[in-house]
C-alpha cells in the first residue's frame, strides 16, 4: 500500500485518503499557444518507468495538492514537497541520486 | 505446418502422442527483415498474420523481451463485445469480434471463442439514456445490440438480485453474439500460423534501442544483437512510451495497473458475461469454473504488474451486492497488468514521426477483444504506408487536431 506524507499537515497518508492527480511540474500552455505546444502541454506525457514527480491531493485529510517523487518500477517513494514550485527541490534531488546513480536527473 | 483436425488426434492416439510438432518455431535472428514486429502479444502477433495472410509479406520477425502472450494477453478477463457507441470504435470492434467467430477455422486452432452473451446493466437513469442511445447508434452501425427489461436479465442471469437497495436493475444494454475466447489459444494460435507462414518469433529478446537515419528506421538493437528492417511496427501496450523514446518521440500515453482475479472453481452458475459499470465490477464464468472478475485501474502510473488492494475490495463489494451468492467464495489468484492509456481512452494505430515506423498502443484497459481488427488494421498500414478505413481515425494527431473518439473505450471501467 502506498504511503505518501503529507507536507502540510504532516499526515502519513495512504493511498485510500489521496486522491492522484498524475505528472507534476507541467508548464502550461493557454489561448494564443501554437497547437503543438498545446498538445504538449495537454496529452504528450513523460511516463517514465523510474524516477516520477507527480501530483497528489490529500483529499480525505488537509483538501491540499502537494507533490510526490516516487519510483513507477518499484513502487519506492523518495519524498513529498508542497506544490508551490516549479521544479523538484534540491533535497529531493539528492535523495533520489543517492538512491539512483544512474538517474538521468530532472527534465 | 501439421494441421490440427479429429483425425490428427486419432492418428496420435494410436502411436502414444509421439508425432506432434511444437507450435512454432524458435529461431534464432535473422540479420534484417522486411518487417519487425515489437512485441509478441495479440495485437504484434495478429498484425504479423495478417501481414501474411492479407498482403503476402513473410519476411517478417515478431520479437518479444519475455515470452509469448505473457503480458496484457495473459492478463485479461477475456471479454469481447463490440457495442460502442462512436463509429470509429464500433467499426474496429465489430470488425475484431466477427473475425473472432471463425479464427479458430482460419488459423486452425481452438481460441475457444464462446459467443455466450454479455449484458452491460442499467443502474442508474443516466445509464439508460446512455444505453438506449448506445443500442440506436449500433443498429445505424450495423452492429446487433438490444436494450433488455430487468425480468429479461432476471431471466439471462438467475443469480443476480435486480432489485438492490443502492442500485437496483433498471434494464442493460445486451449483445447476444459478444461473449469470451481463451486469451493463451489467441496468442498461440497467432504464432503459430506466423510460425507456419515461415516468419520468425524471437522470444527473450529485448528491444534496447531504436536506430534512425534520414528520419527512417534502419534496425533495432536488442539483447540478441542487432537486426535491420525495411519497416518497425511497435505493439508494445505498457511500454509503448519507453519503445517511442527509444526512436525518439513522445506519446499521449500514460501506463496504470489494472487488476483481474478469478475464483475457486464452482459449479456452473452464470452462462453470460455480466458488466455493471455503475458499481463497477465485472463477472464470467470461465469453462473450469472459476467466477472471472475485472477490477479497476489504479490513478497513478505504475509499471510493477501489481495494483492496489482496496481495489480489489471495492470490484468485490460491488459484485456481492449485484450477486449475493458470491459472498462466500474464495478468490483463487489476482493479477495485475500494466495499461497504456491515452488521452481520449481510445487507441492508436497511426503513421510516426519516422516514416518507416508504425504504432500500435493505446488499447487501455479494452485490448483483448480488438486483437483480430487490431491486426488487421495495424498489417494494413504498415503493408501500405496508409492507414485503411479502420485505422484511420485512430491516427496519434488527433491530440492535436482535437478529433478525438470520445468515449472511454479505454477508460479504467469495466472492459
Amino acid at each position: 500500500m502506498l504511503i505518501l506524507e503529507c507536507p502540510y499537515c504532516g499526515v502519513k497518508a495512504e493511498e485510500t485518503e489521496l486522491t492522484p492527480g498524475y505528472e507534476a511540474h507541467l508548464k502550461r500552455f493557454g489561448p494564443g499557444s501554437s497547437d503543438e505546444d498545446f498538445e504538449n502541454y495537454m496529452f504528450a506525457r513523460k511516463n517514465p518507468k523510474g524516477v516520477h514527480f507527480e501530483r497528489w491531493r490529500h483529499a480525505y485529510g488537509c483538501g491540499k495538492w502537494f507533490l510526490a517523487a516516487r519510483c513507477t518500477a518499484t513502487l519506492e517513494v523518495f519524498g513529498t514537497y508542497p506544490a508551490q514550485t516549479s521544479e523538484p527541490p534540491a533535497e529531493i534531488v539528492a535523495k533520489i541520486k543517492a538512491k539512483r546513480p544512474d538517474w538521468k536527473g530532472y527534465k | 505446418m501439421k494441421r490440427y483436425s479429429v483425425f490428427a488426434i486419432a492418428r496420435e492416439a494410436l502411436r502414444y502422442h509421439q508425432g506432434w510438432d511444437k507450435a512454432w518455431a524458435s529461431p534464432a535472428p535473422k540479420s534484417s527483415y522486411d518487417v519487425i514486429i515489437v512485441g509478441a502479444g495479440g495485437h504484434g502477433l495478429a498484425t504479423a498474420y495478417y501481414l501474411g495472410k492479407n498482403f503476402g509479406i513473410t519476411n517478417v520477425a515478431v520479437i518479444e523481451k519475455g515470452w509469448l502472450g505473457g503480458g496484457n494477453t495473459g492478463r485479461n478477463t477475456t471479454i469481447i463485445r463490440s457495442n460502442y457507441l462512436q463509429d470509429p470504435s464500433a467499426a474496429i470492434y465489430e470488425k475484431a469480434r466477427s473475425l473472432y467467430e471463425d479464427l479458430s477455422q482460419d488459423i486452425n486452432y481452438n481460441v475457444m471463442f464462446s459467443p455466450r452473451g454479455l449484458l452491460m446493466l442499467a443502474q442508474t437513469h443516466h445509464e439508460v439514456r446512455g444505453y438506449l442511445r448506445t443500442v440506436h447508434a449500433n443498429n445505424l452501425q450495423g452492429v446487433k445490440t438490444e436494450w433488455i427489461g430487468p425480468e429479461k436479465v432476471k431471466e439471462l442471469v438467475p443469480i443476480i438480485n435486480i432489485d438492490g437497495p443502492r442500485y437496483p436493475v433498471l434494464g442493460a444494454l445486451y449483445q447476444a453474439r459478444g461473449g469470451t475466447a481463451r486469451h493463451d489459444a489467441v496468442a498461440w494460435g497467432y504464432a503459430r500460423a506466423c510460425s507456419a507462414m515461415g516468419m520468425d518469433i524471437i522470444q527473450q529478446c529485448e528491444v534496447t534501442g531504436v536506430r534512425s537515419e534520414g528520419g527512417k528506421v534502419v534496425g533495432v538493437d536488442t539483447t540478441k544483437g542487432y537486426i535491420g528492417t525495411k519497416k518497425l511496427g511497435i505493439v508494445v501496450a505498457g511500454h509503448s512510451g519507453q519503445v517511442a523514446d527509444m526512436a525518439g518521440f513522445r506519446l499521449p500515453v500514460e501506463a496504470v495497473a489494472l487488476q483481474a482475479l478469478v475464483s475457486e472453481p464452482i459449479k456452473p452458475c452464470m452462462d453470460v458475461v455480466v458488466m455493471a459499470n455503475t458499481v463497477h465490477g465485472y463477472m464470467s464464468q470461465s469453462d473450469k469454473g472459476e467466477m472471472v472478475i475485472g477490477g479497476g485501474t489504479d490513478g497513478f502510473n505504475n509499471f510493477t504488474q501489481r495494483g492496489s488492494f482496496h481495489h480489489i475490495e471495492e470490484t468485490l463489494r460491488a459484485l456481492v451486492e449485484t450477486f449475493p451468492m458470491i459472498s462466500r467464495l474464495k478468490m483463487l489468484r489476482q493479477w495485475g497488468g500494466i495499461v497504456d492509456m491515452t488521452g481520449d481512452r481510445s487507441p492508436i494505430i497511426s503513421k510516426t514521426p519516422l516514416g518507416n515506423c508504425f504504432i500500435n498502443c493505446g488499447w487501455g484497459t479494452g485490448g483483448f477483444k480488438a486483437i483480430p481488427g487490431s491486426g488487421w488494421a495495424m498489417a494494413e498500414l504498415m503493408a501500405k504506408g496508409e492507414p485503411g478505413p479502420l485505422a484511420a481515425e485512430f491516427n496519434m494527431w488527433r491530440f492535436r487536431e482535437g478529433q478525438f473518439i470520445d468515449e472511454s473505450v479505454a477508460a479504467g471501467v469495466a472492459h
